[in-house]
């Protein structure tokens, strides 16, 4: 069938929605995406759509001939009759004959996506409340590229304070990179709650959960940035944990992985520099936005009871170690996270120095990024 | 409802009782109907306002009402609210009302449970929506509650949700246990399993799932519970449980269940139809047996609600297969419905509408629900505003529209009084208009890529959700048509009389209107014009 004859009458059926303020991507329909499997998925939606299409269109159809004819109000007489079996031996058998007709395309399609192939490229994706962890896996683990991506989307912009942007609740920090052409194979897994990674344009989607890791791939044809949701409610902010990947060629591939590496060494040399107070306070302010604010609130109020207070009581006014302990290890059954496996040592020394010394705390407490070091290397 | 009139006085039909006690104390079958269909409607409001809040606030991008940590706490009590506050005590209601009626019973034939298992839902809901005043608010891990969110990381309020729904269950089961004794030993002499009305075998049926799965939702609380208190790990993969066998367990009760909210809507139908068409229920075998064998399959189904939840590839297509089935029992019964209207002789009632309603926007709820089972595109569909627009027009236009239709149809029976026709058909066009003003877009949305449950989102869904949102304030506001309605009637209206529909078939209609206190205290003589199969 034809595709655009397709999208056009969806358009004008929604048309009658009276939903005419059209945006760049305004869309009404599934997305075809980039890679072969979203467009087999893509041709077995329409396919089925259309299949229902029929279906509404001759049941409703004799519903409406039937009410417009065999009205009293234009002397219809009733009927006597109250069973056929011919006619009921033949609409239990022809729905059969179209359910196998459709679930002949949706076994293939689903077998070609369960395919677990030899794979050119493999990441691990975990889910964390409420960002993405992606691991580029090597066998070396000194090679391997790690980074956390989470929203980019200002609070301001979400309270209606400043005009949304492009790509409002759809932007991160750090995209996830892969190569076009490349079968790429995600690991798809979680550190607390159940989430899933979506992206709509290579019709993946898979449960992140929690002490199973799930298998989904991907081979991009086209360059281009894609963006996703999560899409298994987890929490507070599971609206606001975008997926962004960005396909591109080969070399821009290799180049972007090579300064990825670059930037993995640059961390241990940082970590081994004495910081001054002023360094630790600016790299800390700044971690505990992006990871800490969401829960404990930007003036450190939280919102208690779920998220605490750290102004003024608590661990953040009480003994350093113990501090240091709950930020690198979380608090189990809550939602205070393990960031000893999300964040480098500096920027733990940076936020504890920061949440002592931020918002009239004033312990004066000042810690090394070394100190954090060896507490790591020492478990 | 004041539905009643005083009964000559002989040993065995007395009036009821005066004031509050009549109603705390009564054991009749139609004082408990009322108090169930009012408890219904009061839930259908606190729900719907929920519902309306959650749709204010997705009336733009960006947050302007709610916070999200409250959001989540509305779209988890409306969708609680709805489910077991609303829609179940509603057709639990009806059956109270009309299963005697239908079968020439003189009452259900345990009716001190009955007000034991009516009783206790007050209770058991004031609990639930206590949960909003507490510390760390009410549940907000979505009706579903799924594990860990709603085990580790649920909020302390998890415990009075835990109870809140053994007492639910327990109200259920004792409901329905009523139901399967009452039509399986008082039906009057005469009145077979194949003669009986279908609304009374729906709801057989529907009792028996309700018997089967109610303890399965009361194990996998009690699990939750034993997790949040005991130190068990039952879902907890850290202690070596599993996240993944709550949805197995959840979702075994979770199918029936939403079949529980159909099956009778399904019953009610079947009564309007062939009242309007002045023509006889077509295939009412087929009927019957489509019935009993959607409920047979919705055992075996479970799993389409996790294909994300990385099946294997047998599991996969093992429960497509099985879910694509169920469209050929569900076909059978809209087809027979066409068939009944077709070369009837038809007029357009309030509740006729209403049930014509359902079969055109059911069978949409219905192909999508189609498309939903393909498990490849369900990849696609999962978890976005398809499957909330899927699910709402099974739901809504489902049950709630068969509800309506049903009060309207019976209610000159219950008071008396015709309800007021010209309001009747206002309060159904608005509901038609509104239900598919806020439904139909959401397909798109869903489409296009929006996640369910999030309180903001990207600016290309923008203009659909505003649509929608108005569509739920012209629906939910509407309702309170629905309920001047039926105050009017109870307080007044053309008298009607015991027929009432000139093409009304049923025991229910040879008494007279309203009906007496005490109903069929003899065993009524089976008229085999007046039997249905």
């Amino acid at each position: 069938m034809d595709k655009g004859k397709q999208h056009g009458w969806l358009v004008a059926l929604s048309l009658l929605f009276g939903a005419g303020n059209a945006h760049a991507d305004w869309t009404v329909n599934m997305r075809q995406g980039v890679t072969e499997m979203s467009r087999q998925v893509y041709d077995l939606h329409m396919t089925i759509f259309w299949v229902c299409v029929v279906i509404g269109v001759l049941v409703f159809g004799v519903m409406l001939i039937s009410m417009l004819m065999h009205r009293k109000s234009l002397g219809a007489v009733p009927a006597s009759f109250h069973d056929n079996t011919t006619i009921e031996i033949a609409w239990t058998v022809i729905p059969v004959i179209i359910l196998v007709a459709m679930a002949i395309p949706a076994t293939t399609t689903l077998n070609a996506m369960y395919d677990i192939g030899e794979s050119d490229l493999d990441i691990e994706v975990r889910g964390y409340q409420w960002k993405w962890q992606y691991t580029y896996i090597n066998d070396d683990p000194a090679k391997e590229v790690k980074f956390m991506s989470a929203l980019l989307t200002p609070a301001e912009e979400i309270n209606n304070l400043t005009a949304k942007r492009e790509h409002y609740l759809l932007d991160v920090d750090n995209e996830l990179v892969i190569p076009i052409n490349k079968r790429v194979r995600f690991l798809i897994t979680s550190q607390d709650v159940i989430h899933a990674w979506w992206v709509p344009d290579f019709a993946v989607k898979k449960d992140a959960v929690p002490g199973y890791i799930h298998e989904a791939w991907a081979n991009v044809t086209e360059p281009g940035t894609y963006r996703g949701q999560c899409a298994e409610l987890c929490g507070k902010d599971h609206g606001f944990m975008p997926i962004v990947v960005r396909a591109v060629e080969q070399d821009e591939y290799d180049a972007w992985f090579a300064q990825k590496q670059q930037e993995a060494a640059d961390v241990y040399a940082i970590v081994g520099k004495e910081w001054t107070m002023e360094e630790l306070m600016a790299e800390g302010e700044s971690v505990y936005t992006r990871n800490c604010a969401t829960c404990h609130q930007p003036n450190g109020q939280g919102l208690p009871p779920a998220f605490p207070s750290l102004v003024g009581q608590g661990l953040s006014v009480g003994a350093i170690q113990d501090h240091i302990d709950i930020v690198l290890h979380g608090k189990a059954g809550t939602a205070m996270q393990a960031f000893g496996a999300q964040l480098n040592a500096a920027e733990i020394a940076a936020v504890v120095t920061y949440e002592r010394n931020a918002w009239g705390n004033n312990t004066g407490d000042l810690i090394q990024p070394k100190v954090i070091n060896e507490q790591l290397a020492g478990q | 409802m004041s539905a009643v009139i005083e009964q000559h006085h002989d040993d065995h039909h007395h009036g009821p009782a005066k004031g509050i006690m009549r109603w705390v104390f009564t054991t009749n079958h139609k004082d408990i109907g009322t108090m169930y269909l009012w408890f219904s409607f009061a839930m259908f409001l606190l729900g719907g306002s929920f519902a309306l809040v959650i749709r204010a606030e997705l009336f733009q991008p960006g947050l302007q009402i709610v916070q999200p940590e409250f959001f989540n706490q509305m779209t988890t009590m409306h969708g609680l609210i709805m489910v077991f506050g609303a829609v179940m005590p509603a057709f639990v209601g009806l059956a109270n009302w009309l299963v005697p009626m239908m079968i020439g019973a003189p009452d259900m034939a345990l009716p001190r449970m009955n007000n034991y298992s009516f009783w206790i839902l007050p209770f058991a809901f004031a609990m639930l929506a206590s949960t909003l005043f507490m510390e760390g608010g009410a549940p907000n891990f979505g009706w579903t509650f799924y594990a860990p969110l709603s085990t580790d990381y649920g909020p302390p309020s998890t415990t009075f949700f835990i109870f809140a729904v053994h007492l639910m269950g327990i109200s259920s089961i004792m409901g329905s246990i009523n139901v399967v004794v009452t039509i399986l030993n008082l039906r009057a002499p005469g009145m077979t399993l194949m003669k009986m009305p279908l609304f009374v075998w729906t709801w057989l049926i529907t009792a028996y799932l309700l018997i089967a799965v109610m303890p399965v939702l009361a194990g996998v609380v009690t699990m939750m519970l034993m997790d949040i208190h005991f130190g068990t790990a039952f879902f907890n993969a850290g202690g070596g449980g599993d996240p993944v066998m709550f949805q197995h367990v959840f979702w075994f009760f979770g199918h029936p269940e939403v079949y529980i909210m159909i099956l009778p809507a399904f019953g009610v139908v079947s009564a309007i139809i062939p009242t309007f068409a002045r023509k006889r229920l077509f295939g009412y075998p087929s009927m019957v047996y489509a019935t009993a064998s959607i409920a047979f399959l919705s055992f075996i189904v479970w799993a389409h609600h996790m294909f994300t939840v990385g099946m294997p590839l047998a599991g996969e297509l093992y429960f497509m297969y099985a879910t694509m089935l169920i469209a050929v029992p569900t076909g059978v019964k809209v087809f027979n419905w066409v068939a009944t209207m077709w070369q009837g002789s038809m007029t357009f009632e309030t509740p006729m509408l209403f049930a014509i309603a359902f079969v055109v926007l059911f069978t949409i709820g219905g192909l999508s629900g189609l498309m939903l089972a393909i498990a490849p595109a369900d990849f696609q569909y999962h978890d976005t505003y398809f499957v909330v627009a899927h699910f709402h027009y099974v739901l809504v236009p489902g049950s709630v529209f068969t509800i309506m239709a049903a009060v309207y149809y019976w209610i000159p029976k219950w008071t008396g009084n015709m309800y007021d026709e010209t309001l009747g058909k206002v309060h159904f066009w608005l509901s038609f208009v509104g239900i598919n003003v806020l439904f139909f877009p959401q397909h798109f949305i869903g489409l296009a890529g929006m996640p369910r449950r999030v309180p903001d989102y990207a600016l290309q869904f923008a203009d659909y959700n505003m649509v929608s949102t108005v569509g739920a304030f012209l629906f939910g506001f509407s309702q309170l048509l629905f309920l001047f309605i039926v105050v009017k009637c109870v307080f007044g209206g053309k008298k009607a009389t015991a027929q009432v529909w000139e093409g009304a078939h049923g025991l229910e209609w040879t008494i007279p209107s309203p009906a007496p206190y005490h109903t069929f205290s003899t065993p009524p003589k089976i008229d085999m014009s007046e039997a249905h199969g």
